[in-house]
Formats: structure tokens, C-alpha cells, sequence
């Protein structure tokens, strides 16, 4: 512990990353550039978001960190694991009891407060990059406001698969101005980016950091005819028996045997402690 | 009657040489205007310069605007003169992919110029696209194809109806029939004298190849290292060429 500054970056580096921070959420959806620092985790990992996080955090802090929902998969645990060490911070997998949150590609189930800040890992911030591969000239396209392009992306989703099939990493529009990469969440998350908590987005390889206020206006682009539909697999969870949260497909066994789950833990296990009491009283009686 | 385009004295230097050099000449609503020369005497140049590609070093070029009248647009500022470049304005590249989308399909690369003007109804952008594949004679159901498995012929064809799907008034055309075996040519400048006098386009049309502008241009402006050498009617320049090097050059074309 004594051998690393606190939360393992230099003061200096934290300075200048939470400098882009207050950048970013002056300009929401605005990509700011930041010098990303090598980590000791390959790109990839969640470098962007280690870095915003260990800016934010302070003793007093509970940080709760989730790879696709899940407390207790590889990524999330060494990263919990991680800021333990460096960082001295309290843990907790229980989303309400979390000061800070850094998230994989989901967003908790359970609805954030005002007191809260989420932080993505976001592998690919530019939203524009496969349409138009020259940096040079996305900037330029978001500093002009040319966002044509972006609906080209949409209209040959309809055109080939008869649906918006973009299913993740749904782009949505800020405030009526930045086109924005929501991260790989899964689109049923969008409609729910419009919350209370401070959303940082952290990019470590691209060297890029962007953020959103809470309460921040945020738009899934769409087509008049083929409007925004947060979708996920149909039924509920096989465990806890929720249909109002996003499922993953689980294979079973070898003979296609499959089951859907909450892909949020923590949620899922709330859902099974509520229904603990009512299920013992059916014993009992 | 003001000209749609107003252009005086324009100047490009690369260094110590000269791109093209104090070039001037109006163009009105309808008519077509044909720059030829040989290759190094700076029409690309030129046709750079007045779409806004390039940055003149000197000059003006003054287009009359829907709202406003003449304006210049070497001075505009850059979002404004990208928006006359995606709406008022067309630009046909010599080489299809450099003005096609090669990983879209057909319908979206001809939808890209109304999604950027704000079109978002699905139904209408196709309806519109459909139109205009079959205004250029490619056939509907090749919409959802990628230009990638066109012939070079039909990527041309595409490329045009990607330009013109906004409506501009003023076509610049780059080489249009270069690299296209001649039955496609013949088609392909069919197809836009068609589409010109239907329209009532301004075209700026850049070609070495005289039979396209004898079939296209109303007007003709002959460039030689840089300059301007002859100018006037095209039949009136081809049939009775007054400078040297326009007699050369007509008299350069190969007779069958």
C-alpha cells in the first residue's frame, strides 16, 4: 500500500484527469482528449474507467464494480480487488449501498441516486468510427453537427435485417447537440441513462473521457417509422422470477438446454431474498 | 438576370508553381459549362477551387444563394459552405469511390444526403432512393446491394443519383465518362444531357475528351499550363479554333 500514491495514479495525473471530468460534464457528450496512463491491466480491461474511478474515489468512498451486471465475474472482482489495495475503499455488490460504481457494459437495475457516480469502461468512444474511419474527420462532423451519417448506419440496419438491429452501443444524442457511444450497454439500458447520478465515461486506450449531468437529455436517434424500442429476451428470470430486467442466456447442458437470468446480481438477489419469507410461510403452512 | 455563379480571377499556386492562374467567367441558371485541356493544365485544379475543395489563393467565387444573393464562398465560413456542398451543390468524382460509400448499399448511399438534411421516415427515404435508382437505370431490387458489386458503369450511375437526390443547382463534374468503355459512355452522357435539360442544372463539366463536351456543353473554356487560352460557344470553338494550341488540340482527336 505505502509503495503507490494513493489510488494508485500520481496527484498530478488525477488532476488532470478529474480537469477533462469537469470538462467533459460542462460539454455533455463531448469527447474530451486526456493522457491515459498505462495501467497495470492490458487495454482493453477497463483502463479508461480504472482511471476516472481512482480520480473520484476518496477513503470514505463504497465502491461497487459490475462486468455485464455481474459482481462476481473475473474483470470485476480483480478491479474491486484492485482499488482495495491501492485505495484503501470499502467495497460493497449491493448497488444502494455504492458511492461509486464502475460498470462494464450495464447499468444496475436498481434506479441510482443523486449521491451516486457510475463509470463506464468504453472501449470505442467515437461513435462514427466505422462509418468514417479519419478522426480528422469525425471531429470535424461533431463540431459542425453533421450527424447524417449516423442515421446512413440505421437506415442499412432496416434495410438488411427489417429492424434497427443494433442492439448494443445504441447511439444516442445528448441534449439535442453530441452524438454519443452509450458504451456496449445493451439498448434495453438507454432509456434509463436519463437518471439522477453522474455518468463518467472513461476510454483508456482512445484517450478520451466524455460525462453526463444527472438528469441530462438523452435521445435514442431513431427513424419516424422505426422508433426506439428497448428490447431483451422475452420471459423472466428463471432464479428470482423478474420480467422487467435484462436477461442473460445461460447454456446448461450440452443438449441445448438453456435458461435466462438476471444479468444484475445484486438485483437478482434482492429479488430472491424478498421472496425468501413468503416462500418459507408456504412451508410452513 | 444574375448568374448562379460568378467567377473572377481565381489563382492557385502549389509553391513556386502555377495550379491555375487568373481565371474568370460567369455561369447562368441551365447552361453547362465544358473545361478541357490536357492533363497538367489545371482544370481539376480549377473545379477544386470552386467547389470548395481547395483553397484558392486568390479570387472569388460568388454563387447566388437561395436566401441572400451572391455570395462568397472562398470566404463563408466552413459549416456553411459544407452545407451548400450536401445541398445546392454535387460533385461527380472521376472515380466512383471516391464519391460513393463502397460499404453501404445502394439505398443508403443515396439516402445519405437526405438523412444529412434531416429526412428521418424510413418509408420515404427508400421511396425516394427507388425513384432515383430507376431515374439513373439501375433496377430497384439492386437497392439493398453494396456498390462493390456493381460494374463501373452503374457505380457512376449511382454516384450521380446520390448527388442529385437533394436537388442542387449546380452539378461539378470531374472526368464523369473517364475510365467507362465507349457504349457505356454513350449511355452514361445520354443519361445526363437527359437529366441536365430536365433538371435545368448548371453544370461544370472537366473532361479531355472533346465528344463530351461537343455532346454536353453549351459553353467551353480551353486551359493550357495554368490559363485560360480560348473561350466561347462549343460548336463555335471546336469548328473554328482561333488559338494554337486548341487547333492542336482538335485536330489531335482521333477520327474512326
Amino acid at each position: 500500500m505505502s509503495d503507490y500514491n494513493y489510488a494508485y495514479l500520481d496527484e498530478q495525473t488525477k488532476r488532470m484527469i478529474r480537469r477533462a471530468i469537469l470538462k467533459g460534464l460542462a460539454i455533455p457528450g463531448y469527447q474530451v482528449p486526456f493522457a491515459s496512463r498505462e495501467m497495470p491491466m492490458p487495454y482493453g480491461w477497463g483502463t479508461g474507467g480504472v482511471q476516472v474511478t481512482a480520480s473520484c474515489l476518496h477513503p470514505q468512498d463504497r465502491l461497487k464494480v459490475i462486468d455485464q451486471g455481474a459482481d462476481d465475474t473475473t474483470n470485476a472482482v480483480s478491479i474491486r480487488k484492485f482499488f482495495q489495495r491501492v485505495a484503501d475503499v470499502g467495497v460493497t455488490e449491493h448497488t444502494g449501498d455504492a458511492t461509486v460504481i464502475q460498470t462494464r457494459h450495464r447499468i444496475p437495475e436498481d434506479e441510482l441516486t443523486e449521491d451516486q457516480i457510475l463509470v463506464y469502461q468504453v472501449p470505442i468512444p467515437e461513435p462514427l468510427r466505422f462509418l468514417e474511419p479519419r478522426e480528422t474527420e469525425t471531429r470535424k462532423m461533431h463540431a459542425l453537427e453533421e450527424y447524417g451519417l449516423m442515421h446512413v448506419k440505421l437506415y442499412e440496419d432496416i434495410s438488411q435485417h427489417g429492424q434497427i438491429a443494433t442492439a448494443y452501443a445504441y447511439p444516442v444524442q445528448i441534449e439535442g447537440r453530441y452524438i454519443m457511444d452509450p458504451s456496449p450497454i445493451p439498448k434495453f439500458d438507454n432509456p434509463k441513462m436519463e437518471m439522477p447520478a453522474i455518468q463518467l465515461f472513461g476510454a483508456g486506450r482512445e484517450q478520451r473521457i466524455y460525462a453526463l449531468p444527472p438528469y441530462t437529455k438523452v435521445v435514442s436517434l431513431d427513424f419516424d417509422d422505426y422508433p426506439f424500442e428497448a428490447s431483451k429476451a422475452p420471459g423472466a428470470c428463471a432464479i428470482c422470477g423478474a420480467d422487467n430486467t435484462y436477461l442473460d442466456e445461460v447454456i446448461v447442458d450440452d443438449a441445448g438446454g438453456r435458461m435466462f437470468v438476471c444479468s444484475d446480481t445484486d438485483y437478482c438477489a434482492q429479488c430472491q431474498a424478498a421472496q425468501k419469507p413468503t416462500s418459507q410461510e408456504g412451508e410452513a403452512a | 438576370m444574375t448568374p448562379l455563379l460568378d467567377v473572377k480571377s481565381i489563382t492557385k499556386f502549389y509553391g513556386n508553381r502555377i495550379g491555375c492562374a487568373d481565371v474568370s467567367f460567369d455561369l447562368y441558371p441551365g447552361e453547362v459549362m465544358g473545361i478541357v485541356g490536357e492533363s497538367g493544365s489545371g482544370k481539376t485544379t480549377l473545379l477544386n477551387c470552386l467547389a470548395g475543395q481547395l483553397q484558392p489563393d486568390s479570387g472569388e467565387v460568388l454563387f447566388d444563394m437561395r436566401v441572400g444573393g451572391l455570395t462568397d464562398t472562398v470566404t463563408m465560413s466552413e459549416p456553411e459552405r459544407r452545407m451548400l456542398s450536401r445541398t445546392d451543390w454535387a460533385f461527380v468524382h472521376q472515380h466512383a469511390r471516391d464519391g460513393l460509400r463502397m460499404g453501404v448499399s445502394a439505398g443508403g448511399n443515396v439516402g445519405e444526403r437526405l438523412m444529412a438534411v434531416g429526412a428521418r421516415h424510413y418509408g420515404e427515404i427508400r421511396t425516394k432512393a427507388i425513384d432515383w435508382l430507376e431515374r439513373v437505370e439501375i433496377a430497384a431490387d439492386r437497392i439493398d446491394d453494396k456498390p462493390k458489386a456493381f460494374s463501373g458503369g452503374m457505380q457512376q450511375r449511382l454516384q450521380i443519383a446520390r448527388n442529385l437526390v437533394t436537388g442542387p443547382r449546380l452539378v461539378f463534374m470531374d472526368e464523369p465518362t473517364g475510365g467507362l468503355d465507349v457504349s457505356v459512355q454513350a449511355r452514361l452522357l445520354d443519361l445526363l444531357r437527359g437529366l441536365v435539360r430536365e433538371l435545368g442544372l448548371s453544370a461544370i463539366i472537366v473532361t479531355h475528351d472533346l465528344a463530351v463536351v461537343r455532346l454536353l456543353a453549351d459553353r467551353l473554356m480551353v486551359m493550357k499550363d495554368g490559363h485560360v487560352v480560348e473561350t466561347g460557344l462549343t460548336d463555335q470553338v471546336l469548328d473554328d479554333p482561333q488559338h494554337a494550341y486548341t487547333q492542336l488540340l482538335v485536330s489531335s482527336v482521333l477520327q474512326v
